[in-house]
C-alpha cells in the first residue's frame, strides 16, 4: 500500500524541515519526501492541504491499567484514544499492580497493543524485582524480551546502596532508567505542594526538597556509575536548575515535564478540586515558569502526558482520599501546541518536544523508530489541522478515564489522521 | 456556572458554613449579633424557640467527638429541629462513593441540613458540592482544613469580653500545623482585623508559608506572650511525640506549656482560652486552665447560641429583631 500524503505543512524537526511538501509512503515506510521517488505511484492520496504533517507523537508516561487494572481502562481503550490524539507510541510505566518485572508481562502488553493496532506500546521494564526496592530485576532478560529502557516507576528504591546496584547493572546492560524523583520520607502522606496553598486548606503537604533530595541523590549515583538516565515529569524548578548544571558538567542525564506542569499551580486546587491532585503535586507559579523556562533553554527536552485514566468514583472523595492523576493523552498535543501560540516554543521546537526529543530518549532515532520522517524510517505519521478551536468535553473524550481539570478548557488544534506504520488508525479526513 | 462562592446562595446570604475563609467582616458579626440574641434561650423556663420546628437536622460524624456533637444537638433542638444522629465507623474506610451514597439517601428522607465532621480535609466542601439545592451543610470539622463553627464560637467569647476586636494582640500557642481549629481562627481575627495576629510552636508544629496567612510566626512563648490580650491554647495531640515532632510532653510543657509564670508576660487582663479538650500538664497547668483569667468553660456554653445562629441563618430562618431572645 502506497500513499502520498499531499499539500501539507511538513514539519520534522529530527531532520530540519519545516515547508509545503509531500510525504510518500511504501509499504509502512517513508518512501521519501518532496518529489516522487523512483517508481513510487501512490494507491491513495490523503490532503493535507491546511495541515500539518509531522511524525507520530511519542508520549513518554502513559498508564494503561492492563493487566490487573481493566475495569478503568484497557489496552485497547486507551491505545484507541492515543491514535485520536496522534500518538503512535506510548511508553508504559511499571507499577505495583503490573510490575513488568517477567518477560511474560512484557509480553503480554506487546501483544495487547499490537491486537488493538492502534499504537505501538513500549513497557519500561523493573529496575528491582516487584518494584519493591530490594533485588535487582533480570534487567537483561527484559531487555531481551524488548524493553530499552527500566524503571521502578513511583515505587522509591528507599536503598542507596540498591539504587546503586541497580544503576551499575542497568548501565552494564546498555539500558537506560527512567526515573520518579521523590524522597519517600518528605512525600509521605502529602497530597499537594507544601506551601501557600496547602496550608490554606489544611492539606498535607509534599515540599520541594522531596523532589530535588531525590535529584541530588541520583545525579551524584549517576556520575558514579555512568547510567545513562532520565528524569520524569519533573515538578520544581530547582530540579530543573539542578539538572542543567549536571548537563553542563557533561553527565548523560535528560528530563521531560507532564504537560499540566506548565499550565497549572498549586493555586488551581482552589477549594479542593480533586481533579488537580496529581503526582508529583502541581507546584508554585515560580515552579511553573522554570519549568517553562527548562523547556525553552532544552534542559528539559521532552513533554508527557503522564496519561492516568480513572474511574469516576476516583475523584469523587475529599482531596486526600481522591487518586491521583489527569487522563491526559487527548490534550497532549493542543497543549503542546498551545506553547507555540503563546510564544515560548516555534511549532517546530514544540512538535520536537513530542516527537524527535523522546524518540531520541527511548534511543528510537537512530533506528527510524519513530520521531523521524526520514526516507526509510517507520511510517509513523500524524497530521492535524493547527487552525480549528475546540472545546475539551469528558463525553468526547476517547480514553475510559474523563478525569481531566481541562474539561471546559477550549484547547487548539486537532487531529485529522494518525498512521502507524503506513495503517491510518485514526482518521476523520478521507 | 456557579457566579457565587459556594456557602453562599445567589443573593449572597449564607448557604452552607464551609470555612470562614471569604465571609465579611459584616456576616460574621451578624452571625455574631445573631448568637446573642439566643444566648437568654438557655436561662428560660422552655429552652426553645421555633425557628426550625419541622426541619430535619442530621449530624453525621465520620470521627468521634463528644463536646462539638453535644452542642450542636443542643442547638439543634433550641431550634425545634428534629435531630438525627448518625455515627459512622471511623475505623471502615468510608470511599468517596458510598459517602456521596449515603448522602443522596438521606436527601430522600427530607433531610434540610447535614452537620458533618469528616477526618479528612475538604470533605464538607465535596459534600457542599454534591447534597440537593435546598439541603445545608454545616463543617463541624474537616481534617486540618476548618472547624468555622469553633472559630466564631471563641470570637463571640473575645467579643463580650474584650468588646472591639481592632485594638487586640492575640497569640495562638502549640500545634499549628495539625489544628483546624487554628486555621478557621486566622481567618476569623484577619477578617475582624485584631491589631496582632501571632502563632507560637516550634517549627515542627507550624506549617510552611504560614506568614502568607497573616499571622507573626514566634518560636519562643515567652515573647510570643508578651503583652497578649488574648492567649489561645491549641491541644497537643499525643501521636505528635511519634513522627519525630517533639521529644516528649515533658520538654513541651517546659518550653510552650501555658503556666502562671508565663501567662503573667501577657497583659493582666489577658483571657485564656482553649477549644478543649484539655491535656493539663502538657499544654497547659492546671491552675491556669481552672484560674481566673481561663474562659474555657463559657467558650463551650457559647458553643450552643452560635451553632442555633448558624443553623437558623443557614436555613434562612434567622429572628427578626427582638424576636429570639
Amino acid at each position: 500500500m502506497n500513499i502520498t500524503i499531499q499539500h501539507g505543512r511538513l514539519i520534522d524537526p529530527a531532520n530540519g524541515i519545516d515547508s509545503h511538501t509531500d510525504l510518500h509512503i511504501a509499504d509502512g515506510v517513508i518512501a521519501g519526501v518532496g518529489k516522487v521517488p523512483d517508481g513510487f505511484s501512490a494507491d491513495s492520496h490523503i490532503n493535507a492541504e491546511g495541515q500539518v504533517v509531522c511524525p507520530g507523537l511519542i508520549d513518554l508516561r502513559a498508564r494503561l491499567r492492563e493487566p490487573g487494572g481493566e475495569s478503568r481502562a484497557t489496552i485497547a481503550t486507551e491505545t484507541a484514544a492515543a491514535a485520536s490524539a496522534g500518538i503512535t507510541t506510548l511508553v508504559c510505566p511499571p507499577d505495583p499492580s503490573q510490575p513488568i518485572d517477567t518477560p511474560a508481562l512484557v509480553d503480554l502488553i506487546r501483544h495487547r497493543a499490537k491486537q488493538s493496532g492502534h499504537a505501538r506500546v513500549l513497557p519500561l521494564g523493573a529496575l528491582t524485582q516487584g518494584l519493591a526496592g530490594q533485588q535487582l530485576a533480570e534487567m537483561a532478560t527484559l531487555k531481551q524480551a524488548g524493553c530499552v529502557v527500566v524503571s521502578n516507576g513511583l515505587q522509591a528504591v528507599e536503598s542507596t546502596q540498591v539504587m546503586r546496584r541497580a544503576m551499575e547493572y542497568a548501565s552494564s546492560q546498555g539500558l537506560t532508567i527512567f526515573l520518579h524523583a521523590e524522597d519517600p520520607w518528605l512525600a509521605a502522606g502529602g497530597c499537594a505542594h507544601e506551601g501557600v496553598v496547602s496550608v490554606r486548606l489544611g492539606l498535607v503537604g509534599i515540599p520541594e526538597a522531596a523532589e530535588t533530595i531525590a535529584v541530588a541523590r541520583e545525579l551524584q549515583l549517576i556520575e558514579q556509575t555512568g547510567v545513562r538516565a532520565h528524569f520524569c515529569h519533573l515538578s520544581s524548578a530547582r530540579a530543573v536548575r539542578m539538572i542543567a548544571r549536571a548537563q553542563y558538567d557533561g553527565l548523560p542525564v535528560s528530563a521531560d515535564v507532564a504537560v499540566h506542569q506548565l499550565y497549572l499551580t498549586d493555586m488551581d486546587i482552589g477549594y479542593f478540586d480533586t481533579q488537580c491532585h496529581v503526582r508529583p503535586p502541581l507546584r508554585s507559579q515560580r515552579d511553573r515558569e522554570g519549568l517553562r523556562e527548562g523547556l525553552k533553554q532544552g534542559t528539559v527536552a521532552a513533554v508527557c502526558s503522564d496519561h492516568q485514566p480513572l474511574g469516576p468514583d476516583a475523584k469523587l472523595a475529599p482531596f486526600p482520599a481522591s487518586e491521583p492523576g489527569i487522563s491526559g493523552l487527548e490534550t497532549l498535543l493542543p497543549l503542546t501546541l498551545r506553547l507555540a501560540d503563546e510564544g515560548l516554543l516555534s511549532l517546530p521546537e514544540a512538535i520536537a518536544s513530542i516527537t524527535q526529543r523522546p524518540a531520541g530518549i527511548l534511543g528510537l532515532l537512530d533506528h527510524g523508530e519513530g520521531g523521524t520522517l526520514a526516507t526509510g524510517a517507520r511510517a509513523d505519521v500524524c497530521v492535524f489541522d493547527p487552525e480549528p478551536y475546540w472545546e475539551l468535553r469528558a463525553d468526547e473524550l476517547q480514553s475510559a478515564g474523563h478525569n481531566s481539570p481541562f474539561l471546559g478548557w477550549e484547547l487548539k488544534g486537532r487531529v485529522s489522521c494518525t498512521l502507524l506504520a503506513g495503517e491510518l488508525t485514526y482518521h476523520t479526513c478521507d | 456556572m456557579r457566579r457565587h462562592s459556594l456557602q453562599h446562595d445567589s443573593e449572597g446570604r449564607l448557604h452552607h458554613l464551609l470555612t470562614i475563609e471569604g465571609l465579611k467582616r459584616q456576616q460574621i458579626i451578624d452571625i455574631l449579633d445573631t448568637a446573642e440574641s439566643f444566648v437568654s434561650v438557655g436561662d428560660r423556663q422552655v429552652r426553645k424557640v421555633p425557628l426550625l420546628r419541622g426541619k430535619t437536622v442530621v449530624n453525621l460524624f465520620f470521627e468521634a467527638s463528644t463536646r462539638t456533637l453535644t452542642t450542636f444537638e443542643l442547638a439543634a433542638k433550641r431550634l425545634s429541629a428534629d435531630v438525627l444522629k448518625i455515627n459512622i465507623n471511623t475505623s471502615a474506610t468510608v470511599k468517596g462513593e458510598s459517602l456521596l451514597d449515603m448522602l443522596h439517601n438521606l436527601e430522600a428522607m427530607q433531610c434540610d441540613m447535614f452537620v458533618v465532621r469528616h477526618a479528612d480535609s475538604g470533605a464538607a466542601h465535596l459534600i457542599a458540592r454534591h447534597v440537593a439545592p435546598h439541603v445545608s451543610v454545616i463543617n463541624a470539622g474537616d481534617g486540618s482544613h476548618a472547624h468555622p463553627t469553633q472559630a466564631l464560637l471563641d470570637m463571640f467569647t473575645i467579643r463580650r469580653r474584650k468588646g472591639e476586636f481592632a485594638p487586640l494582640t492575640v497569640a495562638i500557642v502549640g500545634d499549628i500545623k495539625h489544628s483546624r481549629v487554628a486555621r478557621s481562627l486566622i481567618h476569623a481575627l484577619t477578617t475582624l482585623g485584631v491589631s496582632e495576629l501571632r502563632v507560637v510552636a516550634p517549627k515542627t508544629l507550624i506549617p510552611a508559608a504560614v506568614e502568607s496567612l497573616g499571622v507573626h510566626v514566634f518560636h519562643d512563648l515567652d515573647e510570643g506572650l508578651r503583652g497578649a490580650d488574648v492567649v489561645i491554647m491549641l491541644r497537643l495531640q499525643k501521636e505528635r511525640m511519634q513522627g519525630a515532632m517533639l521529644p516528649s510532653e515533658a520538654e513541651y510543657f517546659a518550653t510552650y506549656g501555658l503556666t502562671e509564670e508565663k501567662l503573667a508576660l501577657a497583659k493582666p487582663d489577658a483571657i485564656v482560652m482553649h477549644p478543649g479538650p484539655i491535656n493539663r500538664g502538657v499544654e497547659i497547668a492546671s491552675s491556669v486552665a481552672d484560674g481566673p483569667q481561663s474562659v474555657i468553660l463559657e467558650q463551650v456554653s457559647n458553643g450552643i447560641a452560635v451553632r442555633m445562629a448558624v443553623m437558623s441563618m443557614a436555613l434562612g430562618r434567622a429572628p427578626a429583631e427582638g424576636e429570639g431572645a
